[in-house]
């Protein structure tokens, strides 16, 4: 018979179990003992690098769904990758952890502003969010743009709007963010690596 | 890093100060038990505590917290007494010989060019003799009595092991024998590598320390070889990436910088940053500033940058001074300030002495949080009680928290300590309705974009006019913004050798910076990521882990900048003739008509050893400075003063001067000093860090590391507890002239009282994982202690040394 592992398992969970098992030629004991591959042999596996320090620890990440379009996808398992160079295959304590940030209870899910004075957030519309601070942003810089200092000299710059930019970020997020706040004159604007 | 965490592998000693990489770097430290087990090398820990890096050492001494320089000072002077040092590299690969001008000085702790009202220094009497050919004099013999080695041997003979033991408290046969170890490597064929991380960069002479390191890996022949280098291991996933890219608030992508209020012409802007060689036939890279700056600015505003606006040159702001972090929360206390943007960045706890950054955000008209998480910075405004007690009706702060996309569902590129950019894929959707951070950016900038096209308003012309050629304008791929950072030709490249020849057709992803221009016909976001994406595709994404030549330098995986090369300064791992210090070294080799080894040879392919083009291609000497002429605010030489606040009263390297108590060039805003304690008060010396089973204050938004270490501690040695009728486990308050804490007490014998001239000095160790945002136990952010003060040159706080009182709670 030509079964790959895959199909054993497709067999089984579709309710072959027990007494067919024995005809296939399997012992039950084989299976139970499989449960961790088995979630595993159903999920999507997709590189990535690991979120924390800067060693940059290669992960697999363990998904459900296929990446098709109608189906929603999950990380279930994070684990090291064996090919990375330099950690190869290990993670440390927070590296193996990593599942329990990706689904964090603290994890924000929609635009929210708490008002001048208030003592609770309201969620609000990312149209909504954008339109006001975009609006908040260019009236400041309108008022406040220092386009030539006291001796007349050309300076071109922002000071009164400024912005910490996030270093866990991809290098292409950081540097459209820079392309963009340079652009508005912006100079209060560090990263981690100034702390 | 100079190097990489593999090629730690290669080493034969291993220092590590300035960070403990067993706890916080703990797969890439896998590398120095690698380089323990089959290189037989030798680990040396220099810490305030016994680490977790300490408990695999060799050898661990302790040092007093913020007294680096002292130490490493004093291995300069053992090394240029004893002769230990690799003679033919310092002579050849240094500015050991340079001449340094008549007019320099150093009397008491402070050097030539010293203005004590503006606290800073004029550097025009640091610089090199220059002799009659326009180059600098050198004297080869190292005899002359102003060439650097001289200056140095004057410098450090104050810093005997005597010395060290009375600032540092390590005792005279552990220094030696630390220097013992080090010198073992100052020869050829043996070599060492340093390890530092924040313990070194979080003082207010951090960048000093580092560059005092630095020095001892010159002396003894150590940078540009397998197993050697200056290796920063860094602390975020991609603070490497940020900082290359230039988000900082005096940068511009690859290390380009913005210019100042005084540098009105263009022309003069370029030739202050196009560095020409000091010495005859030297590289001196940075003589292609034009051609770098010229792309970036092709890659920002397109057919508006043209050179007859000196390629929009005023579209970019100029300083006045520096607006760091430290400076953006004085002047919003202040009350200067109206909005601030957070992506990704927690400054509440990030920041020190939180009382005065949680007065700071009170003041702002907006405030706008972009994360994945639920962070203190965006409840700043809430009363936690203790943890944070304020009264939200007082705060008329507007607060617009935007939900983000973590690591697990997007796709781009981080670079690693090592410099390797690795590509990395989207593996599920986001929760809820979080956006990624291109796309709220694009969000943000679109709507600015519309409204100054609608209303106008001030200088519109740089939003106007910034290229946009993304395919998808309201949220930006990855791979479309990663192709503009490495750049295009814009117009047909003819080979400058050749012209017949075409380098590349307009329009196509260029291969290497080298073929960058300075006439606009070519543009890229980042010079030194010019190679990421090529014409060949994503190099990024190269998952080959082949390693030809055994010595972990894995070409294929990922890539690095710059073009792909893995070992910083290789060039100098060869000597004068071309061939390999060490027959263990395969990294480069004159073959008879060309560099080549297992890495990217940093030399110009075809320079002949016999034109003695030197190995530092990025100075204008072509060799490694131990001596700075220019650069560093404090001076040209490392020179040891006091933490702002320390357990100690004098400085005893320059005795009796008030000026060189501390770092006489570093900024201290008048508020900030009189928030600064005394040792009458506070008499422990304290220092902050991280454990291995947390990250910063992500971690304790997650269930298995809030498990492994659910609550606050602070850690103290077994002397002071005794002292203080302190019991393990028993709870304690600590507290600064800032604030205070309430944690459990650790009470070790990992941290011992130290002598210090007959101070005896405690250390208090404070792990920072705790706050009033997650699932661990709730605890107070750290930085409510520490004190707002930072490095000279770049100003990062010193949250390494300061000082405190504890009590039984």
């Amino acid at each position: 018979m030509d079964m790959d592992r895959r199909q054993f398992f497709k067999a089984c969970t579709g309710g072959l179990a027990g007494s067919s098992l024995a005809l296939l030629g399997f012992s039950p004991e084989a299976v139970l003992a499989e449960t961790r591959n088995f979630k595993l042999t159903h999920a999507t596996e997709t590189r990535n690098t690991c979120t924390y320090c800067s060693v940059g620890c290669g992960i697999i990440m363990y998904g459900l769904g296929d990446k098709a379009k109608n189906a929603a996808s999950a990380i279930i398992h994070i684990e090291g990758d064996p090919d990375h160079p330099v950690n190869r295959g290990t993670l440390c304590p927070k590296g193996a952890a990593l599942l329990d940030l990706v689904h964090s209870q603290s994890r924000l899910k929609y635009p929210q502003v708490r008002e001048a004075g208030a003592d609770t957030w309201t969620t609000i519309s990312w149209d909504e969010a954008l339109d006001r601070i975009a609006r908040l942003m260019k009236d400041d810089r309108d008022r406040h743009f220092v386009a030539r200092n006291g001796e007349g000299a050309t300076v071109n710059r922002w000071l009164s709007t400024g912005m910490l930019a996030a270093s866990a970020s991809s290098n292409e997020s950081g540097y459209l963010t820079h392309k963009v706040m340079r652009s508005l004159g912006m100079l209060i604007f560090d990263n981690q690596a100034r702390v | 890093m100079t190097n990489h965490w593999v090629d730690i592998k290669n080493a034969d000693v291993v220092l590590i100060m300035g960070g403990n990489a067993a706890e916080a770097h703990p797969c890439g430290f896998k590398w120095v038990t690698e380089a323990k087990a089959h290189n037989k090398a030798r680990l040396v820990v220099v810490d305030p505590r016994f680490t977790r890096s300490a408990a695999l050492a060799d050898y661990y001494a302790p040092i007093r917290t913020g007294t680096d320089i002292a130490f490493l000072g004093g291995v300069i002077k053992y090394l240029l007494d004893s002769g230990k040092y690799q003679k033919e590299y310092v002579r050849n690969y240094t500015n050991a010989g340079f001449v340094v001008n008549a007019g320099y000085g150093f009397d008491n702790g402070i050097f030539s060019g010293y203005d004590p009202q503006k606290r800073s220094y004029d550097p025009a009497s640091w610089a090199y003799e220059m002799g009659p050919d326009g180059y600098a004099v050198v004297d080869p013999t190292l005899e002359h009595p102003r060439c650097v080695l001289q200056v140095m041997k004057r410098h450090y003979a104050r810093y005997t092991p005597e010395m060290v033991q009375k600032v540092c408290g390590t005792p005279p046969e552990a220094f030696l024998k630390v220097c013992e170890y080090l010198a073992s490597t100052g020869v050829p064929g043996r070599v060492m590598t340093i390890l530092y991380a924040l313990g070194w960069t979080q003082h207010s002479q951090g960048a000093q320390m580092i560059r005092t390191g630095a020095i001892v890996q010159l002396l003894l022949g150590n940078i540009g070889l397998p197993g050697g280098g200056m290796n920063a291991l860094r602390g975020h996933s991609n603070i490497q990436g940020l900082t290359d890219l230039g988000l900082l608030s005096n940068a511009l992508p690859g290390y380009l910088t913005l210019a100042g209020d005084k540098e009105q012409d263009y022309e003069a802007y370029i030739a202050k940053r196009t560095l020409k060689p000091l010495r005859p036939n030297q590289t001196s890279y940075w003589q292609n500033y034009p051609k770098f700056h010229v792309s970036l600015m092709k890659a920002w505003w397109g057919k508006a940058a043209t050179r007859e606006n000196h390629w929009a040159y005023d579209y970019l702001p100029k300083l006045d001074r520096l607006y760091d972090v430290l400076q953006a929360f004085e002047l919003m206390s202040q009350g200067k300030m109206n909005g601030y943007i957070c992506q990704g960045f927690n400054p509440l706890a990030a920041f020190p002495d939180k009382a005065k950054i949680s007065a700071g955000l009170a003041q702002l008209k907006f405030l706008v949080v972009i994360d994945p998480l639920a962070t203190e910075t965006s409840e700043f405004w809430k009363n936690y009680g203790e943890f944070n007690d304020v009264e939200p009706s007082k705060i008329a702060t507007t607060v617009f928290r935007l939900p983000c996309t973590c690591f697990a569902e997007e796709e781009g590129s981080l670079t690693n300590s090592s410099r390797w950019l690795q590509w990395h894929w989207k593996g599920a959707e986001a929760p809820g309705a979080a956006r990624g951070d291109a796309e709220i950016i694009a969000g943000l900038f679109g709507r600015l974009r519309a409204l100054y096209a609608k209303e106008g308003g001030a200088f519109p012309d740089p939003i106007r006019d910034l290229t946009w050629p993304y395919k998808v304008g309201e949220s930006p791929s990855a791979e479309d913004l990663a192709r503009e950072f490495n750049g295009k030709a814009l117009a047909d490249l003819a080979d400058p050798k050749d012209a017949g020849k075409l380098l590349a057709r307009s329009g196509e992803q260029l291969a290497s910076f080298a073929m960058l221009r300075d006439d606009g016909s070519t543009a890229s976001g980042c010079w030194i990521y010019c190679g990421a994406w090529t014409q060949a595709g994503n190099q990024m994404a190269r998952r080959d882990n082949a390693d030809p030549w055994n010595d972990g330098q894995t070409l294929g995986w990922a890539w690095a900048w710059p073009v792909n090369r893995r070992i910083l300064y290789n060039g100098a791992s060869v000597d004068p003739a071309g061939k390999p210090w060490s027959p263990r070294s395969h990294l480069t080799a004159w073959n008879g008509s060309a560099w080549a080894g297992s890495d990217v040879p940093d030399q110009r392919i075809d320079a002949a050893p016999d034109q003695h083009v030197g190995p530092f291609i990025m100075t204008a000497e072509g060799v490694a400075k131990l001596f700075v002429p220019s650069g560093m605010a404090e001076g040209p030489l490392p020179e040891h003063y006091e933490p702002f606040e320390s357990p100690v009263a004098a400085n005893l390297l320059s005795p009796g001067n008030p000026r060189s108590f501390s770092n006489p060039a570093a900024r201290l805003f008048a508020g900030d000093a009189a928030r600064l304690g005394k040792p009458e008060q506070f008499p422990y010396a304290a220092t902050t860090y991280r454990l291995t089973e947390h990250f910063h204050y992500w971690t304790k938004h997650a269930h298995i590391p809030a498990v492994l270490q659910p609550q606050q501690f602070v850690e103290i040695g077994s002397d002071l507890a005794a002292q203080k009728g302190i019991a393990n486990g028993a709870r304690v308050k600590v507290w600064s002239k800032r604030g205070y804490i309430v944690a459990v007490a650790v009470v070790t014998r990992r941290i011992k009282a130290m002598d210090c001239n007959g101070t005896t000095v405690h250390h208090i160790g404070i792990p920072i994982h705790w706050g009033f945002k997650g699932v661990a136990n709730a605890g107070y952010l750290a930085n409510t202690l520490t004190p707002f003060v930072g490095d000279a040159n770049t100003q990062t706080p010193e949250f390494k040394s300061f000082t405190v009182n504890i009590e039984k709670a």
